[in-house]
């Protein structure tokens, strides 16, 4: 932190640092299971080895007797407590529609089968482990190619679902004279955040608190109270500080209200700490997804036609679906684009949101076939993606709000000397290391949700921003601090942010990347809100030096009141015309493209985000380019990454020193999508086989030797007040594929299929 | 994790004698807390021989060669000056492993004993491992198994070894010497750790309660100038796909004697002598080192999902060889 005896004015985008920061890294941050609640119970899931069958017998005699156990929750002492409520893209909240308890029927392996409930965390683990439960099992259908799978079409499975199309994209790849078609796949992944899947709950009457990391809170609040046929405002749920989320905190999952109620039962508060393992299938995951693309293309690169089919496995019951053909038809320009989605039901867990849900598994095929295309035309990428660059998407043919592609692709060639690059596979070398260079787009769709915030502003000059926003480590605490220190004039010091709270006003959950553009706006409505009643009270009053000035010219500044000549006065002489305690101002925002009930449902904890490619009258994503640099060993085949550079514009960046952190964890956990991160399954059983953090592989520091991110100036005044587009998911989209095209220009080697290991280098035969 | 009861000793003839059926000694902890905490070993009383770690100093120079106390930590050893300059496989195949947390915990002779990483095997509700469950069948057999052996497999099982440290011991002819019930041994290290044959639960010679002690390096020709190469999907903190110890003794280019170890690739440390046999009186290129690497892996026996291991396995060991063969080595 800087120290210096006046507060230094942090304007917007500055390098701030977090304001959260001192308390993350000395433990002051209270995460999910951290509150002290009196007296807890703890408790242990057991969960299913079988994906497919029934529990046939229960036997929990060794189970009770463990000294400290106190009971056992399972199916056949279930009350009906509680209720069935929807999947999320049903209208519901729920992250999968699967009861685990409400039968004894089991969906999928790592199904809750039982919480053991004991005075200490290692009775109920013991417990867990002492209890003998016997199934019929049924031979399970693990997913692609596998007997017994259900494979629906995305438009029957989802009536939002549009397959983008225009032209005849199969009558111009058949004139096309290059052609790519290849098929891809993407493994099935698991965020695998730090802080493990947590809940803790209370009751006080029949008042409930859940204390559980989410990036949701309203949401789960109300999904919560319906699940228990409850009020929702006796529903609270408490999540300031969250230990990574990527995604997998974004739905209620069915273990919060499990151990709501046997919190219920027991009259105390009972506190869950799943394992790492169970982590793997009680909450979601990224889906495992196939893809062909058909490219077909001028002698100059032209892109005359794109045809883009994509595959992704969910559960049985729910239709999960992230169609990412929204965004990789609207990348290009193309006359003739064909698309389409298909589900594979399957028995496994409901997969989930993960940072960039669609276009981290459906830009991988089509950047690395743009690749693909530019070795058939003997083409630079880069000037491949400049001949088919657009201001307007091809589908609709709407503008762009904004779109910085090349100039990404320019900034970004130049810091990483893509000059040296030598376009033969193979020829780049350094004693027994092949080296490669290669590149991808990146794009992410700007999306705001409605909001609401209260602010307060201090005649002693400090202020207080609520909000029930998420901060899952992005800095969303520094940025809305940032934005209201701005407007009303104080020191980012003074501001003090409140986040994570279902008390709160509400705010849409964090998903999407749409926190900063939608709560900044809204606390920017908010804070103004308070600086017009403050001005109009100035050019009202006959001791003002602002009298009868235009109120709308008037800021507050560096603590001061002041007209666009820089006069004016002293907050507190200002403030005490309205208030000489506190001016309070609550605002909402209801941004450009959703419907007139958009507060009311953020409310029920229903949100939409609008923007994307999802707008009537514009199209709104930002844009990057990713740069990778691999070395592979000409023996032993070891795959290494010295460099990942991304540039990226992305409108008015809040700070530019979170913005790059973020943006360069996206880089880095692109590289680990394409070379370590894939969760494997024993398809006899459809049981994930490596559900721990010693062989689900993320990289070490020694992986990546340096990760750079530039930010390439944008202005959007389209997107919305602030000209925020959102960065959360952006960083580590296309990420996968620029590793691809690096391997391919090291090696000679096109690896279509995620993640890129040495095993697929033995043997071949272009190295 | 279940109830267990707690013993601390101080000396190595008491732990000797303080073990029994169901009793576990616990030493850095970093496998058998683990693998309690999982459900898959559940020892009745825990002897905690920490309090013997500074009984004998970590490594000490002897007429023969070095003594390395059992009870040192990866750490100590690692960063034994004498180790690094007369030994440096063993250093590396220890500074290789795990973490720097792992490695100021974990003693040599736990981590000689530490247990495969299968997952069959680390968790319970797999319900066929022969090693946790003799009998029970193996699920790696047709299962997931790109990290399991293709050498010293048999029918009952193909877990992994999975230590680094083991390798550079056999590849050196390493000796142990232990206490048991009736009192001090020395074994070759080669004699050890067991195939798993039909009895993959039996993991070592070791009679119950018999302590390793120490670890015995002789010295020899070839020490200084041998390496550990360990080949891996991320470049630290995990175990290796594939591994080479290797010492060599050249004379002039041509190679006097060889000392080669594999890791990553077999059921328990693996020496390969057939390979060490072929380099004898050759000078080492890429032809000679990929001959012994071809006779190295010549019986080796994949699964569908680690066929790979055959051709890295090879390419291991023709890189540490060509790496070896240029090392500059002072006499």
């Amino acid at each position: 932190m800087t120290r210096s005896a006046e507060p230094a004015v942090v304007r917007l985008g500055d390098p701030a640092n977090r304001v959260d920061a001192q308390a993350k890294v000395t433990g002051a941050a209270r995460y999910g299971s951290d509150p002290e609640v009196a007296r807890p119970v703890f408790a242990f899931l057991a969960v299913s080895p079988i994906a497919r069958g029934q529990i046939t017998r229960i036997d929990d005699r060794q189970a009770r007797a463990v000294p400290g156990v106190l009971d056992i929750l399972t199916h056949e002492n279930m009350r009906g407590e509680i209720r069935p409520v929807k999947f999320i893209s049903d209208g519901g909240y729920m992250g999968s529609s699967i009861m685990p308890l409400s039968s004894p029927k089991v969906l999928h392996a790592g199904q809750i089968v039982a919480v053991v409930l004991a005075d200490s965390f290692e009775a109920a683990r013991d417990g867990a482990h002492r209890l003998a439960i016997s199934y019929a099992e049924e031979t399970p259908s693990p997913g692609f190619d596998s007997e017994g799978v259900e494979v629906v079409a995305g438009a029957s499975a989802s009536k939002e679902h549009q397959d983008p199309k225009v032209g005849d994209a199969e009558a111009a790849f058949a004139a096309a004279p290059v052609k790519i078609d290849a098929r891809y796949s993407t493994p099935t992944q698991h965020h695998n955040p730090i802080e493990l899947f947590t809940t803790t709950c209370a009751w006080d009457g029949d008042k409930l608190t859940l204390w559980e990391s989410s990036q949701n809170v309203h949401s789960f609040k109300n999904g919560l109270a319906q699940q228990l046929g409850i009020a929702a405002e006796n529903v609270r749920v408490i999540s300031p500080y969250i230990g990574g989320a990527f995604g997998s905190r974004g739905s209620l999952t069915q273990r919060s209200a499990l151990i709501a109620v046997a919190a219920k039962r027991l009259g105390r508060p009972v506190k869950l700490v799943a394992s790492r393992d169970q982590g793997f299938t009680i909450a979601s995951y990224r889906a495992e997804t196939r893809h062909r693309i058909r490219i077909g293309a001028d002698q100059d690169g032209k892109l005359q036609s794109l045809s883009h089919e994509g595959f992704e496995v969910t559960s049985r019951p729910d239709p999960y679906m992230v169609s990412g053909t929204d965004a990789s038809t609207r990348l290009y320009a193309c006359p003739n684009v064909a698309s389409s989605v298909s589900i594979v039901h399957a028995d496994r867990s409901t997969p989930g949101f993960m940072r960039a849900p669609p276009e981290v598994p459906y830009l991988f095929p089509l950047e690395s076939a743009m690749d693909e295309l530019a070795v058939a035309l003997r083409m630079d990428p880069i000037e491949l993606r400049r001949v088919n660059d657009t201001k307007t998407e091809p589908i609709k043919g709407l503008p762009y709000t904004s779109r910085s592609l090349m100039a990404c692709f320019d900034e970004g060639a130049k810091a990483f000397d893509w000059g040296r690059r030598n376009p033969q596979p193979g020829s780049m070398r350094d004693g027994d290391w092949l080296i490669g260079l290669g590149c991808a787009a990146s794009m992410y769709p700007t999306q705001m949700g409605a909001a609401t915030a209260r602010v307060t502003l201090t005649i002693s000059g400090t202020a207080k921003v609520q909000t029930a926003a998420h901060d899952i480590g992005t800095g969303a605490y520094t940025v809305i601090g940032m934005i209201a220190a701005e407007r009303l004039g104080v020191p980012l010091e003074k501001v003090d942010v409140q986040l994570g709270d279902s008390d709160l006003p509400p705010a849409p959950g964090a998903g999407g990347s749409n926190t900063t553009a939608s709560v900044c706006n809204v606390v920017a409505k908010a804070c103004d809100e308070i600086r017009a009643r403050i001005a109009n009270a100035a050019v009202a009053s006959q001791d003002s030096n602002l009298k009868a000035q235009d109120p709308k010219a008037l800021r507050l500044s560096g603590g001061r009141l002041i007209g666009p000549d820089g006069d004016g006065e002293e907050l507190q002489t200002a403030m005490r015309r309205v208030s000489n305690g506190a001016i309070e101002a609550y605002a909402e925002n209801a941004p450009h493209g959703v419907g007139p009930d958009a507060i009311e449902r953020l409310y029920r904890g229903s949100q939409t985000l609008a923007g994307g490619a999802k707008l009537q009258d514009r199209i709104q994503f930002a844009f990057g380019a990713e740069f990778v640099e691999l070395r592979v060993h000409r023996l032993t085949r070891e795959i290494r990454c010295p460099r990942v550079l991304g540039a990226f514009a992305a409108g008015r960046i809040m700070n530019m020193k979170t913005a790059s952190s973020q943006l360069m964890g996206g880089l880095i956990w692109g590289v680990s999508s394409a070379l370590f991160e894939s969760t494997e399954m024993d398809r006899r059983q459809a049981r994930f086989y490596n559900t721990d953090l010693a062989e689900y592989l993320v990289p070490v520091n020694a992986d990546i030797l340096a990760a750079e991110v530039i930010i390439v100036p944008e202005e959007d005044h389209e997107v919305n007040e602030l000209g925020i587009k959102g960065i959360g998911e952006l960083g580590n989209v296309g990420t996968n594929a620029a590793v691809a095209n690096a391997l391919f220009h090291a090696t000679g080697v096109r690896i279509r299929n995620l993640p890129i290991r040495l095993d697929q280098l033995l043997g071949a035969e272009s190295i | 994790m279940r109830p267990f009861s707690y013993v601390r000793v101080d000396d190595a003839i008491a732990a000797s004698q303080a073990t029994g059926s169901g009793s576990a000694f616990l030493a850095g902890g970093t496998t058998l807390l683990d693998l309690m905490k999982l459900d898959v070993l559940r020892p009745e009383v825990l002897v905690d021989i920490n309090g013997l770690r500074d009984a004998s100093p970590p490594a000490t120079m002897t007429q023969g060669g070095m003594r390395l106390s059992a009870f040192a930590s990866m750490a100590q050893i690692a960063a034994d000056p004498n180790i690094r300059r007369d030994y440096p496989v063993i250093a590396q195949s220890l500074n290789l492993a795990a973490s720097a947390q792992l490695r100021n915990m974990a003693t040599l002779g736990g981590n000689v004993l530490q247990r495969t990483r299968c997952n069959y095997f680390r968790d319970p509700s797999w319900k066929a491992c022969n090693k946790r469950e003799p009998g029970s069948g193996c699920a790696a057999l047709d299962g997931v198994n790109r990290k399991h052996a293709v050498l010293g497999v048999s029918a009952h099982c193909i877990a992994t070894y999975p230590g680094d440290f083991a390798q550079a011991l056999i590849a050196l002819d390493a000796a142990v010497e232990t206490i048991g019930p009736v009192g001090p041994r020395v074994i070759k290290f080669d004699a050890l750790h067991r195939a798993p044959g039909d009895t993959p639960h039996v993991e070592t010679n070791l009679a119950p309660s018999e302590l390793i002690t120490a670890f015995i390096l002789p010295r020899a020709p070839w020490t200084r100038r041998s390496l550990y190469l360990k080949i891996r999907d991320r470049q630290s903190y995990e175990f290796a796909l594939a591994s080479a110890a290797v010492a060599l003794d050249m004379e002039e280019d041509s190679v006097r004697q060889a000392r080669i170890a594999l890791g990553g690739i077999a059921t328990k440390p693996w020496r390969a002598h057939a390979a060490e046999q072929a380099l004898v009186g050759k000078a080492i290129n890429e032809e000679t080192a990929n001959g012994a690497s071809q006779v190295a892996l010549a019986h080796a026996s994949p699964r569908p999902g680690n066929q790979y291991k055959i051709e890295l396995g090879r390419r291991t060991l023709t890189r540490a060889l060509l790496q070896a063969a240029s090392m500059e080595v002072r006499a």
